[in-house]
């Protein structure tokens, strides 16, 4: 599986709460971020925890939220920065439009 | 039994409570279904008890010894710590250090950012380069607060970060182990890399503090 994302892209974290075991934590769904980098590329765990081979490849990126945006009476600071590791089948892109 | 005891016999009049027995607390479901996971696999010869008894004994003996000679080397070697930044894994091989099958990332502190590392969904940790995490890592108050307080969180580890640098927190999800490599602190021109890594703390490597000569 090829990247799909790129350092500096804008995304959001799918707004999904599926059964089963996952990855992506709940503070995040349906949030905006950038992506940092790609940092790996692994067997997907959501499929690895039902005993199936996690193939092909799921891309994983780190992806950068401002903690103002993330906390709303977050008392840091507006430089400070959450950094998380999301695979690629929860990141949508984001076009240039689409503001909050 | 009850709660409290006396020692009998003995002249000390105070009783005191009792530590619980292990076997105290709830005995679960998942609890049980690991005992027969593991008896199952020694039965049909995957691996043997003492297989078992080993791996255990190896982990439970990890320090963050190793972990702070790969970090001193990154001080003392550009080239090594642009390596170990591409690839820990590799890195610590050229080190003769064993680092586990899972990838490690290594994250570079700054004078502009200061990083740390919290595992939101469950205990994520580098334990084959630093050891087994201590129980505050793996606490639910670490574990929430760290990601949207870590400025209060890290106060309390008596680590103040000055606003004009930024604090990044890594949220450790994925199948991936992170660490951090703080900065060198001033005054260590002279020491060589032994003296050095007896300068890296654990807790530094997590990223709830830093490392200073003081603390060495």
């Amino acid at each position: 599986m090829s990247a799909r994302f790129n350092a500096g892209d804008r995304v959001r974290v799918r707004e999904a709460y599926p059964p089963g075991h996952v990855r992506t934590p709940y503070y995040l769904r349906g949030k905006r971020g950038v992506v940092s980098s790609l940092i790996a590329e692994l067997p997907n765990p959501e499929e690895l925890a039902y005993g199936r081979d996690g193939l092909p490849l799921m891309p994983i990126y780190w992806v950068s939220f401002p903690q103002t945006y993330l906390w709303p009476n977050y008392a840091g600071p507006e430089i400070d920065t959450a950094e998380v590791d999301i695979q690629e089948n929860w990141l949508e892109p984001l076009v240039g439009t689409e503001n909050e | 039994m009850s709660d409290n005891h006396s020692h009998s016999g003995d002249d000390w009049p105070y009783p005191h409570p009792q530590q619980p027995d292990i076997e105290d607390g709830e005995f679960t479901e998942l609890m049980a279904m690991t005992d027969a996971v593991a008896e199952l696999m020694i039965d049909k010869g995957y691996f043997s008890a003492d297989d078992m008894r080993r791996t255990l004994e190896t982990i439970d003996a990890k320090t963050p010894a190793e972990g702070a000679r790969m970090i001193a080397r990154a001080w003392l070697d550009p080239d090594f710590k642009v390596r170990m930044l591409e690839n820990v894994n590799a890195a610590a091989a050229e080190m003769d250090i064993d680092s586990g099958v899972i990838p490690i990332l290594a994250i570079e502190n700054t004078p502009d950012v200061h990083n740390a590392i919290v595992c939101t969904l469950c205990s994520c940790y580098p334990k084959y380069l630093i050891g087994l995490p201590p129980d505050w890592y793996k606490s639910r108050d670490y574990r929430s607060r760290m990601i949207r307080e870590p400025r209060a969180v890290l106060a309390e580890f008596g680590t103040v970060i000055p606003d004009d640098v930024e604090v990044r927190v890594h949220d450790s999800t994925a199948e991936l182990r992170l660490m951090i490599i703080p900065m060198r602190p001033a005054g260590t021109e002279d020491l060589d890399e032994d003296a050095l890594s007896k300068l890296v703390t654990r807790d530094s490597i997590i990223g709830v503090t830093t490392v200073t000569i003081e603390k060495g």
